[in-house]
């Protein structure tokens, strides 16, 4: 047997940070990269005598995450202890979620089959928990370094079934469920900051065969792309060991993404016993249906709807469609220019073409770019109505994008308005046929085909503030007007 | 307690330390106070004289508190190795309630260690003595605090209870003890044993003592997420002394034929004297009363083993590091720094929550701990307002008594754990003595109905008079 | 249902409690002791019961997601027992050693 006689079963583990000012049990700011320790108080610090009391804005948080994800919202759900060890965790437990969860039984499309049919990935259970804190190994030699200002910033977990069978559908499922999350405006999902972090796990089977074999789980993947990556080298690690007739161990891996494999977790001196019960500091947590449904309208307009919308409303292609709405940021912003400037293909075009690649290049998100939309929908007007030429506006958007300044602004400053004075451009029309004296004269004989290459040099000799319909105007005019 | 007390607050401060240094309070004696700061408290009670206004309902007064209650100038040790020195950066609202009322902490009072036993012998600065007979033990874990009460230091002590630990050393010595329904009291800042069973308490020299101070720190805090929204009664206006209409039941599981004669024989004259009041009572059953041992010895070890394990060296208290990086500091740190009462519990904590014997154990006790409250509810639902029974089934025992069969100590609690376990408020009243010793007469109410327990108490009291101490 | 030297070593670990040898050996008994005074709860018939949640039925109360937080009245280097740069310090895991990466509690 080879690799491709076997199949990939893969389930995720996502954990995302839900996007409130202070932590999910205490008052403490959530907010990331403060000097270490500062943002903690009695209750993350797990003084003695300290108590946890939840915040309402996580719970409304998660319960709009879980109907984004088409959970069923319990009405009564129960916060949990999980017992471990470990320095970054101050009560010596996790305030979590475990046999009354928050939210079950939700659905995520991926994707569709060649043959168009929806790929579903089956959501167990979405649940609230604490976050830990921070420790850095490498600081102090012999020593770790603890940091809890993250310890208790409120998390939802969201498990879901083991129905990915590749990388790739791993890789959609993941890119799915963070625009579902940005959309629903519950968290920052940014992998960077941590605020989503990915556990996977993975077992192999025969094809064909419909038992599940033993899974690992994957942790220490830092981007989407390494999920990928860590997948692809955990199913072949397994692949081998099931050729070699040896069974796969039950045991956590870590992907080290810069040697490109996994290795066993090191971490087995702590048995996985976590003894847990319910949460006694913290009543069970009722949810009345009707608050339930309040918040769920509360659910902003959710990926597909924009998606159909935009088709009606702006006529755009299918595929522009897609990637401007890719995320609800973009979408939002090419809305804002579309809208005030009125040409909503004219305003794709500038989103999806110099935006994007102004932003790839600043290496920067929507929510930091400098141009404002309705600005950006101004440089469009300029265009349309022949103040500015396509180049020049070019040029402006660049220093829009440097400066922040609107359009007009940095037109008048560059000088790059177009001239649409006759006299101004019959002058330059009559030094180009001056200087190019043949092609002058084989064009107003009748050789029509030159006017290109004429308008040309005249928008070069007024460095390109010449209006390119006034020229081709006067040279036809002057054809014409030819013996 | 206002205007009983023309003296001025540093008066009644250096009384309570003269009377505390005239009987003995200190390490080499009774050991019934931790830690104290003279000079503090009589700053403190300086500021109050020089305020002016008197309208705290404890302007003055002088007070001690348990010490696993943080307060911010004294060390808050809950009687452990393992918070020797330490100092809370936060004050519990129980004592900021106190504070606020006007009343002056002179001292935290010694405990077993993190209220785990019911003789204050479990304490990592040494045992605590009854100052009615120091070779018998105060009771427990909050004896330091009944005894100071008993040995009229203080007239009104914080303590703390999760199976009996205000009720059993009040009535080991002779005071008032109470522990509130479940809720009734923030727990913000009492150092958690078993928290669905902690709740903290009030010792006083009466019950009028006792209800105002219980008056004082009562009531919903938005820091703990089990206080209740309930309003809280003026329960020092409930005194009276007739008890005409109300129901008193006599749950005969709380008599056993193997209850001390001399506690059976102070219990009947008690019932007799609430007769006299007008009440009526009635015999009651409340069959699942034997198995709360059992249950409160799963629960509260459970809770207690996940409770204590942010004691670990790492943020505060005692650190003692290993040979061997993190885990040997973790271990060498809590073995050394945990007596052995409370290793026994945690490790019979941890194992009943661990794999392969939750439901055995934890379930199975949390399900039998519902059959306890239903019994509890029928009771007070059949048109019982409230019941009596011995607090502790014998007085105070000697020292060393029980040191080493863990079970037979467990059991002094067998008539305290079940207001715990249902989250009943209960109180213990003095009913008069045995031998010399004090005996405690139990009153449980219905959830929230401090107000008719103190009732009951406040005729009680008044009807035995000078024979509750006799 | 007794409990074994291998349950109470188990124990012990998850607990981070060591015992001097002969302790143990008193401490099995001890606990033994305990829990078979526990057996008469298996007698009870419990079905339909469900366990106890809390002691009230109020529901669980909700805080605002704002400031300010609780102030330490002192900071956390005056009783910690070791920190530097604000940061706190434990001696390192065991398998951390020659390890250079910097990862969260989730490996524990």
């Amino acid at each position: 047997m080879s690799a491709s006689d076997f199949e990939m079963v893969v389930g995720l583990e996502v954990h995302v940070q839900l996007r409130t000012a202070t932590k999910a049990f205490c008052s403490c700011s959530t907010e990331f990269g403060a000097p270490p320790n500062t943002n903690v108080c009695p209750i993350c610090l797990a003084l003695p005598g300290s108590l946890p009391v939840l915040n309402a804005r996580a719970v409304e948080l998660a319960v709009r995450a879980a109907h984004a994800l088409g959970c069923h919202v319990n009405e009564h759900s129960v916060f949990a202890r999980k017992n471990y060890f470990y320095p970054d965790l101050p009560k010596g437990y996790q305030i979590s979620q475990y046999d009354r969860p928050l939210a079950e039984h939700g659905r995520l499309t991926i994707g569709h089959t060649a043959g168009g049919s929806p790929i579903v990935v089956g959501i167990t259970r979405l649940h609230m928990e604490e976050d830990a804190g921070k420790s850095i190994h490498d600081r102090y030699p012999g020593w770790t370094a603890i940091d809890l200002n993250r310890a208790g910033v409120p998390l939802i977990e969201i498990v879901s079934e083991p129905d990915m069978r590749s990388p790739e559908e791993a890789s959609a499922y993941l890119h799915t469920l963070r625009q579902m999350l940005e959309y629903a405006a519950v968290s920052d999902v940014n992998m960077e900051e941590g605020s989503l972090r990915v556990d996977a796990n993975i077992s192999v089977r025969p094809r064909g065969e419909s038992r599940l074999g033993t899974k690992t789980e994957v942790k220490n993947m830092n981007s989407f792309s390494g999920v990928e990556r860590a997948l692809r080298a955990e199913f072949e690690r397994q692949v081998a060991v099931v050729e070699r007739g040896e069974r796969v161990q039950q045991q956590t891996m870590l992907w080290d993404g810069a040697a490109g494999a996994v290795r066993p977790s090191r971490s087995k001196e702590e048995s996985h016993d976590y003894r847990y019960f319910p949460e006694p500091d913290l009543p069970p947590l009722m949810l009345t249906r009707e608050r339930i449904d309040q918040i769920a309208a509360t659910l902003p307009e959710m990926p597909n709807a924009r998606r159909a919308r935009f088709a009606e409303q702006y006529a755009l292609a299918t595929d522009d469609i897609a990637r401007l709405t890719a995320g609800p940021r973009l979408a939002e912003y090419f809305e804002g220019v579309a809208r005030q400037h009125g040409d909503a293909k004219a305003a794709a075009n500038w989103v999806l073409g110099e935006v994007l690649a102004a932003l790839r290049s600043a290496g920067t998100s929507v929510r930091d770019f400098r141009v404002r939309p309705a600005d950006l929908a101004h440089l469009l007007d300029l265009i349309r109505d022949g103040t500015l030429s396509h180049s020049a506006a070019k040029r402006v958007f660049e220093q829009m994008v440097a400066t922040g300044d609107p359009p007009a602004k940095i037109a008048e400053r560059e000088g790059v308005l177009q001239e649409r004075d006759v006299d101004a451009l019959a002058a330059w029309v009559e030094a180009v046929l001056a200087e190019h004296p043949a092609e002058a004269r084989r064009y107003l004989a009748g050789e029509r085909k030159l006017q290109g290459v004429l308008v040309g040099l005249v928008m070069k000799k007024s460095g390109g503030r010449a209006d390119p319909r006034r020229v081709n105007q006067l040279l036809s005019e002057r054809a014409g007007a030819a013996p | 307690m206002t205007g009983e007390h023309p003296q001025s607050a540093v008066t009644a401060v250096e009384a309570a330390f003269r009377r505390a240094a005239a009987v003995g309070a200190g390490a080499d004696e009774l050991n019934l106070l931790l830690w104290t700061d003279r000079d503090r408290a009589l700053a403190d009670a300086r500021a109050l004289d020089q305020r002016g206004d008197r309208a705290g309902a404890l302007h003055g007064v002088p007070y001690v508190a348990k010490d696993n209650i943080a307060t911010l100038h004294l060390p808050t040790t809950c009687g452990s190795r393992i918070l020797e020195g330490y100092v809370s950066p936060y004050e519990s609202t129980a004592v900021r309630r106190m504070r606020e009322a006007g009343a002056v902490l002179i001292g935290k009072t010694n405990m077993d260690e993190f209220a785990m036993g019911s003789s204050t012998e479990h304490s990592a600065y040494g045992p605590a003595r009854n100052p009615l007979d120091p070779s018998r033990v105060p009771g427990g874990s909050s004896g330091g605090s009944a005894a100071a009460v008993a040995a009229g230091i203080v007239r009104i002590a914080l303590g703390s209870e999760t199976g009996g630990s205000v009720r059993q050393p009040a009535a080991f010595c002779g005071v008032v003890g109470v522990k509130p329904t479940y809720g009734r009291v923030s727990r913000y800042g009492l150092v958690a044993f078993a928290s669905s069973l902690d709740q903290i308490g009030v010792f006083g020299t009466s019950v009028h003592d006792a209800a105002i101070a219980l008056e004082v720190i009562a009531g919903r805090d938005a820091f703990d997420s089990t206080s209740a929204e309930h309003p809280v009664d003026r329960y020092g206006e409930a005194a009276t002394t007739s008890l005409d209409g109300v129901v008193i039941g006599r749950p005969r599981e709380y008599f056993p034929d193997s209850l001390d004669r001399g506690v059976a024989a102070r219990c009947e004259r008690a019932l007799e004297a609430l007769r006299a009041c007008g009440a009526t009572i009635t015999d009651v059953s409340l069959p699942h009363t034997a198995l709360a041992i059992p249950v409160y010895y799963i629960i509260a070890p459970a809770e207690a083993s996940s409770n204590l394990a942010r004691f670990d060296g790492v943020r505060y208290g005692l650190r003692v590091e290993g040979t061997d990086g993190l885990r040997a500091m973790y271990r060498t740190t809590r073995s050394r720094g945990f007596g052995a009462e409370v290793t026994r519990r945690v490790l019979l904590g941890t194992f009943v929550l661990s794999a392969g014997y939750y439901d055995a154990y934890y379930r199975k006790a949390q399900e039998v701990r519902t059959l306890i409250a239903r019994d509890f509810r029928s009771v007070f639902r059949g048109g019982v307002h409230a019941l009596f029974t011995p607090t502790v089934p014998t007085p105070a025992f000697a020292l060393g008594a029980k040191a080493h069969d863990p079970y037979a100590m467990y059991l002094s609690d067998i008539f305290t754990a079940t207001a715990n376990l249902a989250g009943v408020p209960a109180m213990s009243v003095p009913i008069g003595r045995v031998d010399g010793l004090p005996v405690g007469g139990q009153i449980i109410a219905p959830h929230f109905d401090e107000a008719g327990m103190f009732r009951v108490a406040f005729a009680l009291e008044r009807a035995l008079g000078a024979e509750a101490h006799r | 249902m007794a409990v074994r030297l291998d349950d109470l070593r188990h124990v012990m670990e998850l607990a981070h409690l060591e015992l001097p040898e002969e302790r143990t050996a008193e401490l099995l008994a001890q606990l033994n002791d305990i829990l078979a005074h526990m057996e008469e709860l298996r007698a009870v018939d419990t079905s339909g019961v469900p366990p106890a949640a809390g002691v009230g039925d109020a529901p669980l109360p909700l805080r605002v997601d704002e400031g300010p937080s609780v102030p330490l009245a002192r900071p956390l280097a005056a009783f910690a027992p070791a920190t530097r740069d604000g940061f706190l310090l434990v001696p390192r895991l065991a398998t951390h050693e020659g390890v250079g990466n910097d990862a969260s509690g989730d490996d524990a």
